[in-house]
């Protein structure tokens, strides 16, 4: 499978628990949700994937969506505004 | 409009933007850094965005608040960064012809703001310890 190019960000506990606010790498993730769980085991993120959304191009999408070679992927913690 | 400052926000210059001729109602919301959380003394927030999709969200929910209560105009702008106790983390106006539509819109958009918007916040307690607000709730219902 070919691998593509992503750049992620992270925000919030996610950050804390990557030690960064965002990175490039590649992957043969064809999905956002492989591409956390991916993640997910590499760094032991705390959160499950259930409890997240998920941005690509700064727009919500499914987790199902696939990924492209120059995406940008933010996985989303439960918000908490006001 | 909805938008995004690092600044404290001033309500009196905020308000003054807002007049409208047609107006007959101007409904204000503020909400503040609060105290205390669960028995804890709160000390500070330390507020976080994803600004591009904040801001297009944040968007989206004054264009339906302004569909579904027909309100003339409507503001939203919060903070981030770290806000000590009292201070404005978010400021919502609403101007309208009349008050029920605008005590009802400010209402949507607070809560609409709350579960939608990807703002995260931090609470900074008296012990020195904090917590993400929302992070521990989620992460022991699914282990």
């Amino acid at each position: 499978m070919q691998a593509k190019e992503v750049h992620i960000q992270y925000y919030a506990v996610l950050r804390e628990e990557r030690g960064c606010g965002a990175e490039v790498l590649r992957t043969t993730a064809r999905t956002a949700s492989q591409l956390y769980e991916e993640l997910k085991d590499e760094h032991d993120f705390s959160m499950p994937r259930e409890c997240l959304r998920v941005a690509i191009n700064n727009e919500f999408q499914d987790w199902e969506a696939g990924l492209k070679d120059g995406d940008t992927v933010v996985f989303i913690p439960p918000v908490a505004g006001g | 409009m909805f938008s995004i400052s690092s600044k404290r926000l001033k309500d009196a210059a905020l308000k003054k933007a807002m007049s409208n001729p047609r107006a007959g109602a101007m409904v204000c919301f503020e909400g503040w850094v609060r105290g205390h959380h669960q028995k804890k003394k709160v000390i500070a927030l330390e507020y976080e965005c994803f600004e591009k999709l904040a801001v297009k969200e944040g968007r989206k929910i004054i264009t339906e608040a302004r569909e579904r209560f027909g309100i003339l105009e409507a503001r939203c702008v919060h903070r981030v960064g770290r806000l000590k106790v009292g201070e404005t983390a978010v400021w919502i106006g609403i101007v309208a012809e009349h008050l029920h539509a605008a005590f009802r819109a400010c209402e949507y958009i607070i809560s609409q703001v709350k579960i939608r918007v990807p703002i995260w916040k931090k609470e900074c307690y008296s012990t020195g310890d904090s917590g993400w607000v929302n992070f521990r709730i989620h992460s022991e219902k699914d282990g």
